[in-house]
């Protein structure tokens, strides 16, 4: 099961997500990339079953390039979460896509923002959020511990906090977890997948 | 001798009778063929052609989808042939907004005046436009525009840019100069609007599909007077209170000024509200008069002869 969660502070979000793809019993890879980049300024944090999760987020992913050349404008992170969550929504009561997201950007007018949307197309803009069973541990942690405004180190600190949780209390929680960061100057690799 | 007589009379009456009917037929037969002569040689003129090829456009103007032998589409240029008969508009972009003037084209003292306008429609918060052609033509696009931008704004949650809501419109019409054999629309568009990628816009678009982004611009009978006017008058630092004023003096030389009333005439302004909320707002007949009577207008000189 994926464990994703996403983290905003000021001027930037930061998203994590565990790197080991699983079948049943059977660890298949421990260095999946869970943390696709929409563009130079948005992340997608996916978890869900694994060719829905690369299928969709492709599809959306390439759909935004397409906007991008057609028409010489990036779109806002607030629009690209709205398309992502129509697309959803379109498929939802005929062929659903079982993939769970946290969309994290950051733009001109809105500064960094970060998005939660589920596998049933439901949307909201966070301060913090993570899906899957991670959501069950996480949840409490960050509600005790995020603060308005918090730096990059606090941050950090507090995505370590939480990715110690996860290892210590949840049964199937990968070892090594990747974390990515938006700001205004792009996206920034603090620990890729591979490492 | 009597009886030979009377034969040569009926004979004599049937020859005229015969030729008269002969020699109307070969009149008729010329006369349209005159007719056609130079009804053709008057729009290969229009057209700026060869009056050698006239013949052939005659040839290659049928369908809409097919190439002339000069490389020209004809349906195209006839449908902008009838939006030259249609009411002028006018377009200018102003400091601080838009605004779009139109002369109707009232056909009848008994006309009921409708209760939209037929040439200003508003396609969304954000875009309004004018016409000029065939208004039937005109309902159609505008719809599809307003579609098109409510379909932009249910999958992105914010309203469409201006331009790619103008290239979706001309889409459109190209389809119907390329492929269907079905005639093109006769409808040329002024589009006025705002948008947060490149604030206030205008853009005209004319029945081949193919659009421009403008600072002033004219569409309609009046065009190339107005066209001289803005190219000499225009400036960009003019406000919307500005631009009404000179768009009145545009239209009035389109115009004889006995008929520059609200009736003649509409004009409509995009602008932003100190709260930073956009407003469409077409003018009453109250302010259209006052509007008139504000500005200074010369007097034409076939008035003061």
């Amino acid at each position: 099961m994926d464990s994703i969660f996403g983290i905003s502070g000021r001027d930037f979000v930061l998203l994590a997500a565990d790197t080991s793809q699983a079948r049943s019993i059977v660890v298949l890879k421990t260095d999946e990339d869970k943390i696709m980049k929409l563009d130079d300024h948005k992340l997608f944090a996916m978890a869900g079953e694994n060719g829905d999760r690369t299928a969709f987020c492709e599809y959306i992913q390439k759909n935004l390039h397409l906007y991008y050349y057609r028409n010489d404008l990036k779109l806002s992170t607030r629009a690209a979460a709205n398309y992502t969550r129509k697309e959803l929504a379109e498929a939802l009561r005929s062929d659903p896509y079982n993939v769970n997201l946290l969309l994290a950007g950051y733009d001109e007018e809105e500064g960094a923002s970060l998005y939660f949307i589920d596998y049933l197309s439901s949307m909201s803009k966070v301060p913090f959020g993570a899906h899957g069973y991670a959501g069950f541990f996480l949840s409490g942690l960050l509600d005790r511990y995020w603060q308005k405004d918090m730096d990059r180190e606090q941050v950090l600190a507090l995505a370590d906090r939480c990715i110690n949780e996860l290892r210590t209390r949840l049964l199937v929680a990968g070892n090594n977890f990747t974390i990515k960061i938006v700001d205004k100057d792009g996206i920034q690799v603090v620990k890729a997948a591979s490492s | 001798r009597k009886m030979r007589k009377a034969k040569r009379k009926t004979r004599r009456n049937m020859m005229t009778i015969w030729i008269r009917m002969m020699s109307m037929l070969i009149l008729d037969l010329l006369d349209r063929r005159i007719e056609l002569k130079v009804s053709r040689y008057r729009l290969a003129r229009a057209l700026h052609l060869p009056s050698k090829s006239s013949k052939m456009a005659r040839r290659y103007d049928a369908r809409t989808t097919t190439f002339s032998p000069e490389g020209r589409l004809y349906q195209v240029e006839y449908a902008m042939e009838a939006i030259s008969h249609a009411g002028t508009c006018v377009g200018l972009l102003g400091a601080d907004g838009v605004v779009l003037a139109a002369e109707k084209k009232v056909t009848s003292k008994l006309l009921e005046p409708l209760a939209q306008s037929e040439k200003m429609y508003r396609i969304d918060d954000h875009i309004g436009c004018a016409v000029a052609g065939i208004t039937s033509d005109a309902n159609i696009l505008v719809n599809y525009a307003r579609e098109t931008a409510q379909r932009y704004t249910f999958s992105y949650q914010e309203p469409e840019p201006v331009e790619q809501l103008v290239r979706t419109i001309c889409d459109l019409k190209q389809g119907y100069t390329q492929f269907g054999g079905q005639r093109p629309f006769g409808v040329s568009m002024l589009y006025a609007g705002w948008d947060k990628h490149f604030g206030f816009q205008l853009y005209q678009s004319d029945p081949s599909g193919n659009y421009g982004g403008w600072k002033a611009t004219s569409i309609g009978a009046g065009n190339a007077s107005a066209a001289s006017m803005l190219k000499s008058d225009y400036k960009p630092e003019l406000t919307v209170a500005e631009c009404l004023q000179f768009a009145v003096k545009i239209l009035a030389k389109t115009i004889d000024s006995s008929a520059l009333n609200h009736e003649r005439l509409e004009f409509a302004t995009l602008t932003k509200k100190g709260d930073g909320r956009l407003v469409w707002h077409m003018l009453s007949p109250q302010e259209i008069d006052d509007l008139i009577k504000r500005t200074p207008l010369e007097p034409k000189e076939d008035e003061n002869k």
